[in-house]
C-alpha cells in the first residue's frame, strides 16, 4: 500500500500543478480552456529541445519552457481571446475558440516536432527503497519541485500587489475594473501564468514520461476532472482536485488492473456533482 | 541575314526541345493513385505517419526510375493520405473518399481493429483492396477477401517468441498487460492462450492502462510484484512502451519484457535508455545483418521523407511493392478490377527486395484465414540493445 500512495501523492503533486493554470483562466475569465493540455505538450517540447537536444542545463530549460509558454500565453490573450470577448456576449464563443486553439496548437506541434514520442536524459538517476516502496529520485524531484511551484504560486497570489488583483479580478471583475484595477492588463497577466504553470508541469515530466504531439486532449479531460472534484475558480480547490485525482488513480489501478479505474472516476464524480454540485472548494457560478 | 538564320536555328532548337519533352512528359503522365488512411494525429499518429511515409518515400525512388511498368506502360505512382484519426467514422468517410472521389483501389491501411472493420462494408461494395495492420481473423476470413494482413500478427509471433524464450532462457512463468483497446485486449487474450498451451504459468492477464496514459508505477506496481519470468506488454503505442519497461525496471523488475508489434529504437532510448537492454520486439527487415542495399537505399529516402528513420517502417515497407508487382503480373486490367488482382495473389512470387537472402515475397495466411490474406513478412524479432535493435531470430509466419 506504501507504493500505492507514493504513486498518488506522485501523481496527484503534478496534476495539481496541471489545475492551477485551468483554474487560474476559469476564474479570472470565466473561460474554459480546452488548449490547456496541449500548453503543457508545448512545455515538454521546449524542454526536449533546450535540455534534450540543444545539451543545456535542465534548469535552463525550465526556465525556457515557463518563459515560452507565458509568451504564448500573452498572445492568446491579446490576439484571440480579448478580442472575441469584446466582440461576443456569449459564454459559449470563447469555449470553441479554445477548442479551436487546441486543435491548432496540437497540429502544430506535430508539423514543427514530429509524430514521435519524445524523451530527454534523466535529470536524476537511481531509486530509494524504503520498506518495499520504490522511490525513483526523479519522482522525487517532481513531486519536491510541484509543490515548491504550488507555494510560490499561492505566496504569489496572497502576498503581490499583482496577485492581490488577480484575485479581485476572480471575485468580481466589474467591481475591480471600477476600483482602478486595469483587468484587460491583469488578464494577459493571468493568461501568461496560467500558461507557464502548464509549461513547468509539461517541462518537469519529459525527463519522466516524455511527451508526444497528440497528449493534450487526455491530459486537459484529466484537469476538467481535477477542477470539477476541486471545485472550479478555487486555487485551494485545483490542488485538493489534482492530489484527489492522482490518489483515486493510483488506489483505482491497484484496486481494478482490468481498466475499470477511469469508469469508475467518471460514474464517482457524476454522483458527487450530483451531491455536491460546486466541488470540494468550490463557489457557486452564476 | 546569317544572323537571323542562327537565331531561326536555335529558336527552332528551343522549340524542338521543349515540344517534345512536354510530349516525353505527357507520354509517361499516366498516374497509378494509391490511398493511405490511418491514424495521423493523436497518440498514436506515428502508427498512421509511418506507413504514409513508408508509401511516399518507395513512391519516390520508383518516380525517380521514371515510374513502375506495368502492361508495357510505365505509370507515376501518387500517394493519396487520409489522417482517420482512430475513428471508425472517419475512415468509413476516408475510404468512400478514397474510392468514390479519387478512384483509387488500392488503399494501406487502417491501423487497429475498429478502424480496419468499419471500412470492410465500404471496400468490399466499392471494389478496393485494403491492407490493414489490424490482426482481427474477421477482416481475411471468407466472406471477407478484400483485407490483406500487412505484417506479423501477435498471434502468429507471440507463440515462436514465449517458445524461444523457454528453450533458450528457461521461463516458466508469463504476465501480460494491455492497452485498454479492442485490439490489444485480443491480442492479450490470444497471447495468454498461446502461454497456457505452451504450459507457461499465466501469473496476470487482467492489467490494462488507458490510451493518453504517461505514468506507468501504478500500473506496473502490481503485475511487477508477480515477479513472472516474462512480462509481455499486448499493443503497445510507441510512445507507451519505453514508459512501461523504464516503469517495470524503476520498480525492481529483472524479467524478460516482450511485445508482438514492431517498435522504434530511437523511442525506446531516449526514454528508457539502458534499462530497456534485452527487450524483445517483432521488427522488420532493418536490422544491419539481415537488409539489403535496397533497404539500406529505402531508409536513406525514408529519413529524407520523414526527418529521422523509426524502425517500425520495416514492417511497413512491403505494402506498396507487394500491390504494384502483383498489378504487373495480373495486368492492367486489375487497376481496376480487383477481381483479377485477387486471382493472380493465389500464384505471386517476387524474391524479397528488402533481405539479403531474397526470401520469397508472396500471400500466405491459408491456415490463420482460410485464403490467401497475409503478405509474407518475415518474422524478425529484434532484441534492444544499447540503443538499437540486433535480430535474435527470423522465423515465418506459415
Amino acid at each position: 500500500m506504501g507504493q500505492v500512495l507514493f504513486n498518488g501523492l506522485y501523481t496527484g503533486a503534478q496534476y495539481a500543478l496541471i489545475a492551477l493554470g485551468l483554474t487560474l483562466i476559469f476564474s479570472l475569465m470565466n473561460v474554459l480552456n480546452f488548449a490547456h493540455g496541449q500548453l503543457y505538450v508545448l512545455g515538454g517540447f521546449v524542454t526536449y529541445y533546450v535540455y534534450g537536444r540543444m545539451k543545456l542545463p535542465f534548469p535552463v530549460a525550465l526556465v525556457a519552457s515557463a518563459l515560452t509558454l507565458a509568451l504564448i500565453g500573452y498572445l492568446f490573450q491579446t490576439l484571440l481571446f480579448r478580442p472575441v470577448m469584446r466582440r461576443s456576449v456569449r459564454d459559449e464563443s470563447t469555449m470553441l475558440l479554445s477548442a479551436g486553439t487546441a486543435t491548432m496548437v496540437e497540429s502544430l506541434v506535430l508539423i514543427f516536432f514530429g509524430e514521435k514520442h519524445r524523451g530527454v536524459p534523466a535529470v536524476i538517476s537511481g531509486v530509494y527503497q524504503i520498506e518495499g516502496v520504490f522511490l525513483p529520485k526523479g519522482r522525487l524531484l517532481v513531486i519536491g519541485l510541484s509543490f515548491l511551484f504550488i507555494a510560490v504560486f499561492i505566496l504569489f497570489m496572497r502576498y503581490t500587489r499583482p496577485g492581490r488583483a488577480l484575485r479581485a479580478m476572480a471575485q468580481d471583475a466589474e467591481t475591480a475594473c471600477l476600483m482602478g484595477v486595469d483587468t484587460e492588463r491583469y488578464a494577459i497577466l493571468g493568461w501568461a501564468l496560467a500558461a507557464m504553470l502548464a509549461g513547468i508541469a509539461g517541462a518537469m515530466l519529459v525527463p519522466i514520461s516524455g511527451v508526444n504531439s497528440g497528449l493534450g486532449n487526455w491530459i486537459s479531460i484529466k484537469t476538467f476532472i481535477m477542477v470539477m472534484i476541486g471545485g472550479a475558480g478555487v486555487v485551494s480547490g485545483a490542488i485538493a482536485g489534482g492530489l484527489a485525482l492522482g490518489m483515486i488513480e493510483s488506489l483505482g489501478y491497484h484496486f481494478f488492473p482490468g481498466g475499470e479505474t477511469y469508469l469508475i472516476i467518471f460514474a464517482g464524480l457524476i454522483v458527487f456533482l450530483a451531491v455536491r454540485p460546486n466541488g470540494l472548494m468550490g463557489k457557486a457560478v452564476g | 541575314m546569317k544572323c537571323s538564320f542562327k537565331k531561326f536555328l536555335v529558336l527552332s532548337f528551343v522549340v524542338f526541345f521543349v515540344f517534345s519533352s512536354v510530349m516525353g512528359a505527357m507520354a509517361a503522365e499516366k498516374i497509378l493513385k494509391i490511398g493511405v488512411l490511418g491514424v495521423m494525429s493523436g497518440p498514436a499518429a506515428s502508427w498512421g505517419l509511418v506507413n504514409r511515409y513508408c508509401v511516399e518515400a518507395s513512391a519516390e525512388m520508383i518516380n525517380e526510375q521514371g515510374g513502375f511498368e506495368i502492361g508495357g506502360e510505365k505509370y507515376t505512382i501518387q500517394i493519396v493520405a487520409i489522417d482517420d484519426r482512430n475513428d471508425p467514422k472517419v475512415a468509413v468517410s476516408g475510404a468512400e473518399r478514397l474510392i468514390y472521389e479519387e478512384g483509387i483501389h488500392y488503399i494501406i491501411g487502417p491501423n487497429i481493429a475498429p478502424t480496419a472493420l468499419a471500412i470492410v462494408p465500404v471496400i468490399e461494395q466499392g471494389g478496393a483492396i485494403s491492407i490493414p495492420y489490424a490482426f482481427p481473423k474477421e477482416l481475411y476470413s471468407l466472406p471477407a477477401s478484400n483485407s490483406i494482413l500487412g505484417m506479423i500478427a501477435s498471434y502468429q509471433a507471440g507463440p515462436v517468441i514465449y517458445k524461444y524464450l523457454i528453450d533458450n532462457k528457461g521461463i516458466k512463468s508469463i504476465a501480460f498487460v494491455a492497452r485498454n483497446d479492442s485490439e490489444s485486449l485480443t491480442q492479450r487474450d490470444e497471447g495468454a492462450d498461446a502461454a497456457k498451451k505452451l504450459g507457461l504459468e499465466v501469473l496476470s492477464d487482467r492489467d490494462t492502462y488507458e490510451p493518453g496514459t504517461t505514468d506507468f508505477f501504478p500500473v506496473m506496481s502490481g503485475i511487477v510484484s508477480k515477479k513472472p519470468g516474462l512480462l509481455v506488454l499486448s499493443g503497445p503505442a510507441p510512445a507507451d512502451t519505453p514508459l512501461l519497461i523504464k516503469a517495470a525496471r524503476e520498480l525492481g523488475f529483472e524479467g524478460i519484457i516482450s511485445t508482438e508489434n514492431a517498435q522504434d529504437a530511437k523511442v525506446i532510448s531516449e526514454l528508457a535508455g539502458d534499462a530497456a537492454n534485452g527487450f524483445i520486439s517483432v521488427g522488420g527487415a532493418s536490422t544491419p545483418d539481415i537488409r539489403s542495399a535496397y533497404m539500406e537505399e529505402f531508409m536513406k529516402r525514408y529519413e529524407k521523407v520523414a526527418g529521422e528513420w523509426n524502425d517500425e517502417a520495416g514492417t511497413k515497407v512491403y505494402a506498396l511493392e507487394i500491390i504494384l508487382n502483383t498489378l504487373q503480373q495480373a495486368g492492367p486490367e486489375a487497376i481496376t478490377d480487383v477481381a483479377k488482382f485477387k486471382t493472380a495473389m493465389d500464384t505471386f512470387s517476387m524474391p524479397n527486395p528488402y533481405l539479403k537472402d531474397e526470401r520469397p515475397l508472396n500471400y500466405i495466411g491459408v491456415p490463420y484465414f482460410g485464403q490467401k490474406r497475409q503478405i509474407s513478412v518475415p518474422m524478425v524479432v529484434n532484441i534492444y540493445e544499447d540503443g538499437d535493435f540486433k535480430t535474435l531470430f527470423v522465423g515465418s509466419a506459415e
